[in-house]
């Protein structure tokens, strides 16, 4: 492949897709969070985001992407764990994925129904003998949803990570006396990080800016990142405060990543 | 290798069930006569009679199928020449900034990537619509074939390539005959992920359509907004049938290409 001096031609869409594209609506966005609703140029939108508004909304955003992340990591790593043991281990992890594939928001309906007043979920506390619930537009119904669709997205990396993992290295630590605990804290587990921290990437960073979930399931009553940012560019047509937002999000998104390593190893999709 | 415990046998059951309880009872109710996702009462085929008899959802099915392919042919012709472009870059540090790129679209929420082409459309002057939204889907569709195509391009040995060239091929063969049946499976996975994706896209779409055009996602939003209908249901079983077959096409492809599984976007 040496010939191949000259810049050809043929690579004219791919660069001008770059600089359109990807450089292009940064930019964009950077440059709007400078400009208030009736135009102006100005630092309010940034003065504003460290008003307490926005700063308690940052926090309660963080906060529930790290319970969803938390919860999910809980479920998916037993998960991952017992599904390197299975038989047919690739054909149940495509089964996992395969509800990744179906469209978010026919889950989200799914749930609307389930959670309903009159829905299977209630439907069960009524027969033990309850009183029937306000299920759907809570706290509760936002992070169930939420785990919910990132389950797989957080089992894969993690399994791809076990899978990996030698099984001699695990047969060395029984023969020299550990038990199934320790050789797991000590031998499995800090084999497997990496795979935890891409999970925790790729859940994290999208459960910072869910908004769809928020608006079906929560009913307005969460308000992420994401949502703010919806919010802003669509309703209030403020798109100067909605792009200050984004310029956050960009840098959180920024930093996650480089607490949890890996630039862009994942890239297992857009799980946005 | 020890076996599954029984622990685990229950664990894995009740996370499948859990998985897949909501999608099944979506289609269960879809052949509801009552009418609600909460009692049923009779079999029927009126919702399902109700989705092809509706010629506005009809048509919005057809706008979503003609943008994924659209954009899943215009950005895997790209993406292709794309990747084999970055494979010919010699200086490395160049061909990271180019590859780190290419990744910022997968990476970033898809609220962003709506927001900054909402801004970058009306900058433009693109008017919101059709075009809008096939640029977009174009456009977070081009680094996923990208990043499809690229490993079948870096373990195709150079020697093929300068045997080509001995044997007196010119680039245009190279290209036709050597580099692209070779690395056939990668843009074949790439299509179809760049299909799905498509298909699969609310957010970005939500922010560049218009007033006028709509995709399936967007029209399932704003009919799941106004509350309970069993169309949705209909349409999501159609929708399930479809979604699997495409996934299995992919695997189909990609395991053919010796790819690693990974799930699509799913987010909000």
């Amino acid at each position: 492949m040496k010939n191949n001096s000259t810049n050809p031609f043929y690579l004219i869409p791919y660069y001008l897709w770059i600089v359109l594209f990807v450089i292009s609506p940064i930019a964009l966005v950077v440059y709007y969070s400078f400009f208030d609703i009736s135009g102006n140029l100005t630092f309010d939108n940034y003065k504003n985001f460290f008003s307490s508004v926005y700063l308690r909304l940052t926090l309660s955003s963080f906060w529930y992407a790290f319970l969803i992340t938390l919860i999910s990591l809980l479920v998916a790593y037993p998960t991952a764990y017992w599904l390197t043991k299975t038989k047919n281990k690739q054909l149940w992890l495509l089964l996992i994925i395969i509800p990744s594939w179906i469209n978010l928001l026919l889950k989200a309906y799914a749930f609307i129904g389930i959670f309903g007043l009159y829905g299977p979920a209630n439907n069960l506390i009524a027969s033990i003998g309850s009183e029937r619930l306000q299920i759907l537009f809570t706290d509760f119904s936002f992070i169930f949803v939420a785990v919910y669709i990132f389950i797989p997205f957080m089992v894969l990396p993690i399994f791809n990570s076990l899978d990996r993992i030698n099984p001699a290295l695990i047969d060395a630590s029984r023969d020299l006396g550990a038990s199934s605990w320790t050789t797991f804290r000590r031998v499995i587990f800090p084999l497997a990080i990496n795979g935890v921290k891409a999970g925790i990437q790729v859940v994290f960073i999208p459960a910072l800016s869910l908004f769809v979930i928020t608006r079906l399931i929560a009913g307005n009553k969460v308000i992420t990142l994401g949502t703010a940012i919806e919010q802003q560019f669509l309703v209030t047509q403020n798109w100067g405060m909605g792009s200050t937002i984004a310029v956050f999000l960009i840098l959180f998104m920024i930093i996650i990543m480089m607490v949890t390593g890996e630039k862009g190893g994942t890239v297992n999709g857009k799980i946005k | 290798m020890e076996k599954l415990s029984k622990m685990g046998r229950v664990y894995l059951a009740i996370v499948f069930l859990i998985l897949y309880a909501p999608i099944f009872y979506l289609i269960f109710y879809s052949f509801n006569s009552g009418g609600t996702m909460s009692s049923f009462e009779g079999f029927t085929l009126e919702h399902y009679a109700a989705v092809f008899n509706d010629t506005r959802l009809i048509i919005i099915v057809l706008n979503t199928v003609i943008v994924a392919l659209l954009s899943a042919l215009i950005s895997t012709a790209i993406g292709v020449l794309g990747a084999i472009g970055i494979v010919f870059i010699r200086n490395r540090k160049m061909r990271n900034a180019v590859l780190s790129l290419n990744t910022i679209l997968i990476v970033s929420p898809d609220v962003i990537i709506g927001a900054s082409f909402l801004i970058l459309f009306t900058m433009v002057g693109v008017k919101l619509g059709f075009a809008s939204v096939l640029i977009s889907h174009i456009a977070f569709s081009i680094p996923i074939v990208v990043i499809m195509v690229l490993p079948k391009l870096m373990e195709m040995s150079d020697s093929l390539i300068d045997a080509a060239t001995d044997l007196g091929a010119s680039k245009r063969d190279i290209l036709t005959r050597v580099i692209l049946p070779y690395i056939k499976p990668g843009i074949f996975a790439g299509f179809f992920l760049a299909l799905t994706y498509s298909l699969d896209d609310f957010a970005v779409t939500f922010f560049v359509t218009g007033n006028g055009f709509a995709t399936l996602s967007v029209e399932i939003y704003s009919m799941a907004r106004a509350g309970i209908t069993l169309t949705i249901n209909a349409l999501s079983a159609l929708i399930f049938l479809v979604t699997l077959g495409l996934v299995l096409g992919y695997y189909f492809f990609s395991n053919r290409a010796r790819m690693t599984i990974r799930p699509p976007g799913g987010g909000n």
